[in-house]
């Protein structure tokens, strides 16, 4: 409480001594928590069926950036000053992006995480940190140890203005891919056949599987979906930031990660949310001018978040207390 | 009903049907088929490069004398493959399987003090005879001492993480937060850290006038093993509460914040306190040794300061300060491995395998779960922290950049690929890696693109010569050690028989519904 009201104290100081500052550093965290909250549901999704932390889930993040830059500047030759011809060239990037990281992810399961499914708890997730390493040194075997740029297409041009704060199109379209993205998993979680067969498998295997349910199909799908989200996120990050490494994976995923946690793990809407709150925790303190710690201290900031969240409370700003939640 | 034969169980999956198969064939065919596929294996690798092909015909030839009886064909065969190293000029591989077969006619009761009595002899002696080995094929030269410097300092970290991991099977994601803590412990009170404070207490090798704190490093060992002890348990009293994939990250989360703070210790926000001095590091440390009073004491034998000690030449080796702390090294990975030996079977010991099989039927037979676990965490913490502040003290420096999510995973794969639970093997296999990763896969990779034209011409992106770059790609490979070690042993290469018992118990009963459906989709 004392951390929050802190917090909340030095929020309020920073935008009275420069406003501007402050709306500016609020919408990057917003668009930043755009990404974030697409990879934090391929964690929450993950976590809701298996109870497994997938490590694997940031690289594979990771290497949709990769994916995205080497298929957008080698395959549609995407460069600057193409105008409108940008917007079919970026979604099909997307698309191929995401049916790429969709696979890989489900071919992770099938090798990693399925012969392990009767195993002890730990196994799995120790084998999670071995796929991560295994990603993150195949993204460093095919795109080397620097940093690879992305063509910096998306306009810069303003599409509105607030407090004398320009919000750029490069920000605007993460968010016009962001939210579709969302949407849409929402509809299939929720409306569909297999998002209910998703839904029952989480809560009860044995039982979902005597209602019928192919659960094991049920889960290679939902490593699929949690793939798909983190190509979209893979090709908004590379588009917005223009640059990645093979390394950032890991870090980024456990950001999103918190996020996760921060929202309710399992929890659909409490990832984005988390994810939206990291995002601006992360801006904030890089970005606002009056004493902040800065980006220097930006892991130690969302790991504390972490550690105080899963101490005090292990079920999130959204998801309900069980029984084992604490 | 009675009367109908039992029919042999249905033989399901190729691997078992292969397996089958191959049971049945008469026992020479077994074995002419296998002696041929091994000559196969051995020449095409033979003109890949000599001495590999030598190595495998060594091996299989090692491996069939195994299964000799004893008398008189076995002690035979190995008379003559020593001999045949010798007359070969490779004394040191022929003195090596001489003193293996050796331990092999030890009876069986004796045969673990015989090894263990072996194995500290031959790693005391080491520096003597180090230069003296033999190449081994792809692995290249033995490692050199400053390596089994390092290989011992992490067969410690090893042993220490394996009482949280393999006892209490607590998962700890961050046990380099641990190493960093003790490093820095043993930097702060031994070095220029702090300028303004003048406190000397049987530090050697330096002037009373030099300012800073310096402590006489023997205290700083159990000193920063305690304070990383105090550590573990300031970490685990909020958060050993939590269940085990919670309590993962959070360790992984403390394990990424306290080498943060490493990295910008230098200036706390601006307010100009330097606790870390930042990326630079903390260097240098005072050296290790036991003083003048002590070294006359004892006539030279613990030498007074371990940097400018040591000209004697013993058994035609000129001792040299790394090998005062390779030795030391030993004594102190003896002293862990003897804790924690005792400490196995002990009341925490057992009340630990029990909170590790069942945390609810351990509460219910009166195990204290918080109390428990935190002393695991404290203990494995200790061991930790007095390896940190011994390397530092090798190294003569400490820096944050040393302490990487990469270390944990590292120490984690050790005692994955060794066997949970098991010292030896947590010890054979931290010895592996540690070497690996400080020579082996340099010199793996160099064979590698010396010998494998493929691999030799690759052109890396980002990489300005050709080649594989193998050393770079060293958490890749843990990663695959990992994935392949639990995917296909997960007991690890040297298994506790509880550990295994623990990791196969699904297959024996509790099928799970869902794959009982799978199978029946397949037929």
């Amino acid at each position: 409480m004392v951390v929050v009201l802190g917090a909340a104290a030095l929020l309020l100081k920073n935008l009275s001594e420069s406003p501007s500052r402050f709306f500016e550093v609020t919408l990057i965290g917003l668009t930043t928590g755009c990404v974030y909250a697409l990879v934090a549901l391929g964690y929450t999704l993950v976590y809701g069926i298996l109870e497994l932390i997938n490590f694997a889930h940031g690289d594979v993040f990771m290497l949709g950036g990769m994916f995205t830059i080497t298929i957008s500047t080698h395959f549609f030759n995407l460069h600057q000053g193409q105008g409108a011809a940008i917007i079919p060239i970026v979604f099909g990037t997307l698309v191929l992006t995401m049916i790429a990281c969709g696979l890989l992810n489900a071919s992770i399961e099938l090798i990693a995480y399925k012969p392990l499914r009767g195993a002890p708890r730990l196994a799995p997730l120790i084998t999670a940190i071995g796929v991560s390493f295994i990603i993150e040194d195949i993204g460093l075997f095919f795109w080397g140890p620097n940093y690879v740029s992305a063509p910096d297409v998306f306009p810069h041009t303003k599409v509105f203005s607030f407090h004398g704060v320009d919000y750029g199109w490069n920000k605007a379209i993460v968010v016009a891919i962001t939210i579709p993205v969302l949407l849409g998993l929402l509809y299939l979680v929720q409306q569909t056949r297999q998002g209910k067969a998703m839904r029952a498998t989480a809560q009860d295997k044995d039982a979902a599987a005597i209602m019928g349910i192919n659960v094991n199909r049920t889960i290679s799908f939902t490593f699929l979906i949690a793939g798909l989200l983190a190509g979209a996120a893979g090709t908004c990050y590379a588009l917005y930031v223009t640059t990645v490494r093979f390394d950032q994976g890991f870090q980024l995923g456990l950001i999103a990660f918190t996020a996760a946690v921060l929202g309710g793990i399992g929890n659909l809407p409490g990832a984005v949310l988390g994810a939206v709150l990291i995002g601006l925790i992360q801006a904030w303190n890089e970005g606002l001018p009056w004493h902040m710690p800065g980006s220097d201290w930006t892991q130690s900031i969302v790991f504390s978040i972490l550690i105080l969240i899963l101490v005090f409370r292990p079920e999130g700003l959204l998801g309900e207390r069980t029984p084992e939640g604490g | 009903m009675s009367t109908q034969p039992a029919s042999p169980p249905e033989v399901v999956g190729i691997r078992n049907v292969m397996r089958a198969r191959w049971k049945a064939l008469p026992f020479w065919h077994r074995v002419a088929i296998t002696i041929a596929l091994e000559l196969v294996l051995a020449i095409v690798l033979f003109f890949l490069d000599h001495a590999l092909g030598y190595a495998v015909a060594t091996v299989s030839t090692l491996l069939w004398l195994r299964r000799m009886p004893p008398l008189p064909w076995r002690l035979a065969g190995e008379l003559v493959l020593i001999s045949i190293f010798l007359f070969a000029g490779v004394s040191s591989l022929a003195a090596a399987l001489a003193i293996a077969f050796g331990v092999f006619w030890v009876p069986d009761r004796y045969r673990g003090k015989v090894i263990a009595g072996v194995a500290i002899t031959l790693a005391v002696l080491y520096p003597f005879y180090a230069e003296k080995m033999f190449v081994i094929p792809v692995f290249g030269v033995w490692p050199d001492i400053a390596t089994g410097v390092y290989m011992l300092v992490f067969m410690m970290m090893a042993v220490g993480l394996n009482i949280v991991v393999g006892y209490a099977g607590l998962l700890d994601l961050g046990y380099v937060a641990f190493y960093a803590m003790g490093a820095y412990t043993a930097a702060w009170f031994s070095s220029l850290q702090f300028p303004t404070h003048n406190f000397h207490f049987g530090a050697v090798g330096i002037t009373p006038s030099l300012p800073g704190i310096h402590i006489s490093l023997w205290l700083l060992l159990p000193l920063a093993g305690m304070v990383t002890a105090l550590t573990g348990i300031l970490i685990g009293l909020p958060t050993l509460r939590l269940r085990g994939d919670y309590l993962a990250i959070v360790t992984l989360g403390f394990g990424e914040i306290l080498p943060q703070i490493a990295r910008n210790g230098d200036n706390f926000f601006g307010t100009g306190f330097n606790l870390t001095n930042g990326p630079n590091g903390i260097t240098p440390l005072d050296s290790l040794g036991f003083g003048n009073g002590i070294s006359h004491a004892t006539s030279g034998f613990l030498p007074a300061n371990y940097l400018t000690c040591c000209h004697a030449t013993v058994l035609g080796h000129q001792v040299q300060s790394t090998d005062v702390f390779f030795w030391t090294a030993i004594v102190l990975l003896l002293i862990t491995v003897f804790c924690s030996l005792r400490l196995q079977y002990s009341r925490l010991g057992r009340a630990w395998i029990a909170i590790r099989e069942d945390e609810t039927a351990a509460a219910a037979m009166g195990v204290p779960l918080m109390r428990t676990k935190t002393w695991a965490y404290a203990t494995g913490a200790f061991f930790g922290g007095v390896a940190g502040a011994y390397y530092a003290s090798f190294k003569s420096a400490t820096f944050p950049g040393d302490f990487y999510f990469n270390i944990s995973v590292f120490i984690l794969c050790m005692v994955i690929l060794g066997g949970m639970g098991n010292i030896w093997g947590v010890i054979v296999g931290a010895a592996f890696l540690a070497y690996l990763n400080q020579e082996g896969l340099a010199n793996t990779g160099q064979w590698l693109n010396t010998n494998i034209h493929a691999i030799g011409n690759l052109q890396l992106p980002g990489s300005d010569s050709k080649g594989l770059d193998v050393p770079l790609f060293a958490s890749g490979i843990y990663g695959l050690i990992i994935l392949i070690v639990m995917l296909f042993r997960p007991e690890g290469l040297i298994p506790s028989k509880r550990i295994a018992a623990e990791m196969h118990e699904t297959e024996q009963h509790d099928e799970y519904l869902y794959d009982v459906q799978h199978h029946e989709e397949g037929t």
